[in-house]
């Protein structure tokens, strides 16, 4: 688009292009504060979704990549690229005023990167130990067990520990309980400290880390057909979508011709992923709020896609199905039968499901009226997904940036504009059927032919950046690759729609009652390991 | 009928053979049409604890969808007694390891098992529990539990299928019933 590029070209930075819809901009580190000013509030061109902070190690000096997205258009994404030569002593200007969700994601890279940002008032690790020895994501850590060995005893919290040597995150009077990592409505291992006045809740301080994995420091250990299947582990409910997404960003990256048969079948798989998973999204927050009924009737309809995906892809929960230049073996004959029976099935349930739970009248007292996140709220926290559709802001990779074989379908974007609980659980039921759309259109056109591109047995992304982004089930999943010509990757950034739900979670607990925060992480829906990596 | 070594002063232990009078009960009873089974003890303590094992919900990552899969409609743990999972260790007779173990969760685990009541057991589910799995070259990642705590079932699989967790699950319920419960270690 020539009115961004001209924008930027007025603001005397050197542009350059990725693809058509994705520039660069490359600034020194003490233009940087200003250029991303500039970049949030230009009327024009409006780049106020911050979606990521991406730090990189160039061995000789840090980088760090603001990767910013436009509420005016979706479709482009500009990356704010500064470094410093400073390796002693590395340091950038914080913007955690500007955007509620920059904070984590500066904290996320002081704790791989050892990389400070002035001003930021919370300047912990995030994900390892207080106690860890170095910065595992440089490139001359030393990963041996001398260096960091398995711990014997807990990490040591105190309630009044200190942040960046100032004020302590709770004040002296405080009446904190600990919720986690051990606790089975947390959806999987987060561990909270809740401030309570009484039963209002008054501040909450999430603590991840207990499954980190360091998925993106392997990645840079393995080649690119072997970190395929890394990513489905992310986020392992919408694990095919993940998968895809990384396939799709070499396949950009090698100008490789993906065949029509792959790519309709990929997206057949894609929504039946996204169906699953807001199944089980919507069993576990209705068994959050003590209804284990509708937890079992969930996972009953969620077998049936099981079912197929065992016959057609060989496993159940971790398809392993997507390959780069296509799928990794022709469909199953049943395939289409099967699915073609489900889909009726799946319409009949949902109207049991509306009429069990949604107009149930205690299901219906807890969820309206709690949890209020605007649509300002939404995007200054970068809550993609059905949370942020839920608060009326259109989010849809699929829509506005069609990527595979959507431009060819047409479904409709969910979009409400209360943003309330009860929003965020109707959005998933909605978007079931709109996936059940997506798949009657497909499912008697799959055109016949190939099903995979051949490719070389290495494969080398030439030198350079690589962008790509998908719609998983809980938001915008997004792939960063920097090459260097390798057959390995150097350096891989995975963005984890899942961080932002629990910064959302920080903001609209506050004020409520204990007892509705577990159904309030229910109604976000984040998953644990794709928020720790 | 035999019995044991048993060592009582003043008892010797051919008399333990001599069962004259339970056998006259035996007979009396099977005569009036009352069925009658024998056995001992620790059979039947065995038997009651292999089919009620009440399972902590412990998991981590993607194994845990499985481990519900398991508790949910199709699957159905509670035929086989596993009933209900427990949200305290102090009433769990089993934690399942669902997923991979990081150094930060490792010494919340140990404590968890620490907590549980004797006699317990340990499940490492899927390849993370058992030997770090997909994970093995990472800086944060404990190769398999058993460095931390010891198993009694593995079960590979990334992640295991149902049918192979119901599978170790039958595993567990022999190696309970081959124990004698008087002598376990307290």
């Amino acid at each position: 688009m020539k009115i961004i590029e001209e924008l930027l070209m007025q603001f005397s930075l050197s542009v350059s292009k990725i693809t058509d819809k994705i520039y660069t901009v490359s600034i020194s580190k003490e233009k940087l504060r200003q250029t991303v000013v500039f970049l949030k509030n230009n009327e024009k061109l409006l780049f106020d979704f911050l979606v990521d902070i991406i730090g990189v190690d160039y061995e000789d000096s840090f980088g760090v990549i603001y990767n910013l997205s436009s509420t005016q258009f979706p479709a482009y994404t500009v990356l704010v690229k500064t470094h410093t030569n400073d390796r002693k002593n590395p340091h950038f200007d914080s913007i955690f005023d500007l955007w509620q969700s920059a904070g984590l994601y500066e904290r996320e890279i002081h704790d791989f990167f050892g990389i400070k940002f002035i001003n930021n008032v919370d300047m912990r690790r995030l994900f390892l130990r207080q106690d860890w020895c170095g910065y595992p994501f440089r490139k001359d850590y030393d990963p041996s067990l001398e260096v960091n060995h398995i711990p014997f005893s807990n990490e040591k919290l105190t309630d009044m520990e200190k942040i960046n040597d100032g004020d302590s995150i709770f004040e002296k009077n405080d009446f904190v309980v600990n919720f986690g990592p051990q606790h089975p409505s947390t959806h999987g291992v987060l561990h909270l400290r809740i401030v309570l006045d009484g039963e209002i809740i008054k501040k909450i301080d999430p603590n991840f880390g207990y499954i980190h994995r360091g998925i993106e420091k392997m990645c840079e250990t393995y080649t690119y057909q072997q970190l395929l299947h890394l990513t489905e582990r992310l986020d392992y409910l919408s694990g095919s979508i993940n998968r895809h997404g990384m396939c799709l960003v070499v396949e950009k990256g090698l100008g490789l011709e993906v065949p029509d048969r792959a790519s309709y079948v990929r997206i057949i798989i894609d929504e039946l992923t996204r169906i699953a998973s807001h199944l089980l999204g919507w069993g576990c927050m209705a068994m959050d709020m003590g209804s284990i009924t509708a937890f079992i009737y969930g996972m009953r309809d969620r077998e049936n896609i099981m079912s197929i995906f065992e016959e057609t892809c060989g496993a159940r929960l971790m398809a392993n199905y997507n390959v780069i230049g296509g799928i990794i073996n022709d469909i199953h004959p049943n395939f289409q039968r099967k699915i073609k029976r489900f889909i009726p099935y799946m319409r009949k349930m949902l109207k049991e499901h509306h009429f069990l739970f949604t107009n149930n009248p205690i299901a219906n007292g807890r969820m309206k009226n709690v949890g209020y996140l605007s649509k300002e709220q939404a995007i200054s926290l970068g809550a993609t997904g059905p949370t942020g559709r839920a608060s009326g802001w259109s989010n849809d990779v699929r829509k506005i940036d069609p990527y595979s074989a959507y431009k060819y379908v047409d479904f409709k974007e969910i979009l409400r504009t209360d943003g309330l609980t009860f929003d965020r659980y109707i959005v998933r039921l909605d978007e079931i059927e709109e996936s059940l759309k997506i798949i009657e259109q497909l499912i008697d056109n799959i055109p016949s032919g190939a099903y995979v591109t051949k490719t070389k047995t290495i494969i080398k992304l030439p030198e350079g950046e690589f962008y790509q982004r998908v719609e998983g089930a809980r938001g915008e999943f997004s792939i960063f690759i920097c090459s260097r010509g390798d057959k390995y990757p150097y350096r891989v950034k995975f963005r984890s729609p899942c961080i932002p739900l629990v910064n959302a979670l920080k903001s609209i607990a506050i004020g409520t009652k204990i007892a509705d925060l577990v159904m309030l992480g229910g109604s976000l829906d984040y998953v644990v390991p794709c928020i720790d990596r | 009928m035999g019995i044991d070594n048993i060592y009582i002063r003043n008892i010797k232990n051919e008399d333990f053979k001599d069962n004259e009078y339970i056998e006259e009960c035996l007979k009396e009873l099977i005569a009036n049409d009352t069925n009658v089974v024998l056995t001992k003890l620790n059979t039947l303590i065995n038997w009651g604890r292999s089919n009620s094992v009440w399972p902590l919900t412990f998991a981590t990552s993607c194994c845990a969808i499985e481990f519900m899969c398991l508790g949910a409609a199709r699957y159905d743990f509670a035929r086989f007694g596993w009933e209900i999972t427990r949200n305290s260790p102090r009433q769990a007779d089993v934690v399942f390891c669902c997923g991979t173990i990081v150094y930060k969760m490792a010494p919340v685990l140990k404590r968890l098992y620490n907590q549980m009541a004797d006699p317990k057991y340990v499940m490492a589910f899927g390849n993370c529990a058992i030997s770090g799995g997909p994970f093995k070259n990472s800086y944060n990642v404990v190769l398999g539990v058993d460095k931390i705590i010891p198993v009694d079932v593995y079960i590979p699989g990334c992640p295991p299928c149902p049918n192979a967790m119901i599978y170790g699950m039958m595993q567990l319920a022999r190696k309970i019933k081959m124990q004698n419960f008087f002598k376990l270690s307290k």
